[in-house]
């Protein structure tokens, strides 16, 4: 499904003391099956634009296409909008309600109005999409699983629903590095699986870089850069002047560029700089 | 949704209001309400309106957004008023069934409607024009003196100034765990009665687990920070009574002596 956001701005309290403007004026696209990364500091207007997208947060001003359908109109029912799009947010653990992780998961997909063996075999594929036993876990409470693993239940609490669009706010924060790099491969195999839309919000530049095809970054409540990975990193005087700066790999890598030492420049990530750089070293003994 | 109770919250100006001494407003209002029960006539409701709209004036918040502040509280106003037309015994002037409305059951409506309006917009007058923090420094200041007789002053400011602290919080929290479960489908408006009741469920227990994981940590805090109680704890911000104190009490005193004027008379 695709995304086309125009002219967007919100407002926060409005005509008030503490009238604060979120997001302004902001336009893009997102094109179906893309994966994007949404990178800003906190406070530059990423939450507010993501809760946007399923109807959470009505707009002050602009449009909000999904599939070519204006979800800012009145005769759009958000249910479905709801359906389409599955939004994860920040520390989605504290979301957990139910007695057993079962129930948990089931939650989305039962206020779907799916029957019994239909929810079962959503609950199953989620739990599974996250790595997490089905049979083991199925009945403990979900408070009593620990922190990696509550976070996992919540976010297969909205996989359960199957959107096309799906939407992580850091899904990351507080994790150990395990943790950490597990969720965001499981969020990778998933995407190539079932193709689906996937925008992801996070403010380490290292995460994404490897993983997104488009990183849109904001900056007090506007698009400051949008492009692939290697464009957004080129504009190093950019990023650094909104404090977010580059993954340390590419700084690596136009400092020896700068040094005259000739590499290829669309590198991201540790595994290719090191095989770049024995291929070069290789090839200045065989000269 | 949330986010329209505006009763109660802090809304700074700077003004000469805002500038005055927590205790001072305090004892003010106290004998504004005091005040309001002296008010027998319209006549004397005309001096209370004339006197509440000039302390907004000088308090510079928006008329506006004091009404919007009585917003939630119409339902009580009207069942207040209508309550008053019905079960006041007088001249019949209109039957309804077994209802009567007379002459001095509205009047007498008219009358509570007003004395609530303006019970509430004085008093949020206050909370408006002071922050939380002042807000129980001056209470905990003027609870000082009841100590021998054993009420726990700075205790009570404690609590009442940790649960203010937290009703932003906590309505941020809820407001997050609302769209977070609406993200997941939950329907937290439309059904009957008991579906909306059942339909909180979602909401109340994550609520709840952060509410005591929030007091959990607040403690854990408080203790790594050495906190022991009232006793020899000295402040940042002395309380100190100044000249615009003593004008304000002056004010309120000739208001209260002419509400009296106006009743005995």
């Amino acid at each position: 499904m695709s995304i086309k956001i125009e002219n967007l701005t919100h407002i926060y309290n409005p005509s008030s003391p503490f009238e604060t403007t979120a997001l302004d004026n902001i336009s893009f696209e997102v094109t179906e099956g893309e994966f994007i990364g949404l990178i800003g500091h906190t406070g530059s207007g990423k939450s507010t634009l993501i809760q946007h997208l399923n109807g959470l947060l009505k707009p002050t001003k602009g449009k909000i296409l999904i599939n070519q359908v204006d979800i800012t109109s009145k005769d759009v029912k958000l249910q479905d909008i709801r359906k389409n799009v599955g939004l994860v947010f920040q520390y989605p653990e504290h979301q957990l309600f139910e007695e057993t992780v079962y129930k948990d998961i089931a939650f989305g997909p039962a206020n779907l109005g799916l029957n019994e063996e239909e929810i079962k075999a959503r609950v199953v594929e989620a739990m599974d999409l996250v790595r997490l036993p089905f049979q083991e876990l199925r009945d403990r409470s979900p408070f009593e699983l620990s922190g990696g693993q509550r976070r996992r239940v919540a976010i297969a609490g909205v996989l359960a629903m199957k959107p096309n669009i799906l939407i992580l706010d850091e899904p990351t924060a507080g994790l150990d590095p395990k943790g950490r790099d597990e969720i965001l491969e499981q969020i990778k195999s998933l995407h190539q699986q079932v193709q689906n839309t996937v925008i992801l919000v996070s403010h380490s530049m290292e995460d994404i870089a490897k993983l997104v095809d488009r990183i849109i970054v904001m900056h007090k409540g506007k698009v400051s850069l949008i492009g692939k990975p290697t464009q957004v990193f080129k504009e190093v005087e950019v990023l650094e002047s909104i404090g977010l700066g580059i993954p340390q790999i590419t700084y690596l890598m136009k400092m020896l560029k700068e040094n005259n030492i000739k590499l290829r420049e669309d590198i991201l990530t540790i595994e290719e700089a090191k095989a770049e750089i024995i291929n070069w070293i290789r090839g200045n003994k065989n000269a | 949704m949330l986010k329209d109770i505006t009763i109660g919250q802090f809304y700074p100006t700077g003004s000469f209001i805002h500038e005055l001494d927590p205790r001072t407003k305090i004892l003010i209002t106290f004998a504004y309400i005091v005040g309001l029960f002296i008010v027998s006539s319209f006549i004397s409701y005309g001096i209370v309106a004339l006197f509440v709209l000039g302390c907004i004036f000088v308090s510079k918040i928006p008329v506006k957004y004091m009404l919007k502040g009585l917003k939630p509280l119409r339902v009580i106003i009207i069942i207040t008023f209508i309550i008053n037309i019905f079960m006041t015994s007088g001249t019949i002037i209109y039957s309804l069934g077994p209802l009567n409305v007379t002459v001095e059951g509205l009047y007498q409506g008219t009358f509570m409607a007003f004395r609530l309006v303006f019970l509430v917009v004085g008093t949020s007058l206050l909370t408006l024009t002071t922050s939380p923090i002042a807000l129980t420094d001056g209470i905990e200041n003027l609870l000082n003196p009841l100590k021998p007789i054993g009420i726990p002053a700075h205790e009570l400011a404690m609590m009442m100034t940790i649960a203010l602290r937290f009703i932003p919080t906590l309505l941020e929290e809820t407001d997050k765990i609302m769209k977070a479960q609406m993200a997941r489908g939950a329907d937290f408006e439309s059904g009957n009665i008991i579906n909306r009741a059942k339909s909180l469920v979602p909401l109340l227990v994550p609520l709840f687990i952060s509410a005591f994981r929030r007091a959990d940590e607040l403690a854990m805090a408080m203790e790594a920070r050495c906190y022991r109680g009232g006793d020899n704890r000295t402040r940042m911000k002395q309380l100190v009574i100044q000249k615009n104190d003593i004008i304000s009490m002056a004010v309120m005193g000739m208001f209260i002596a002419i509400l009296i004027y106006v009743r005995i008379r």
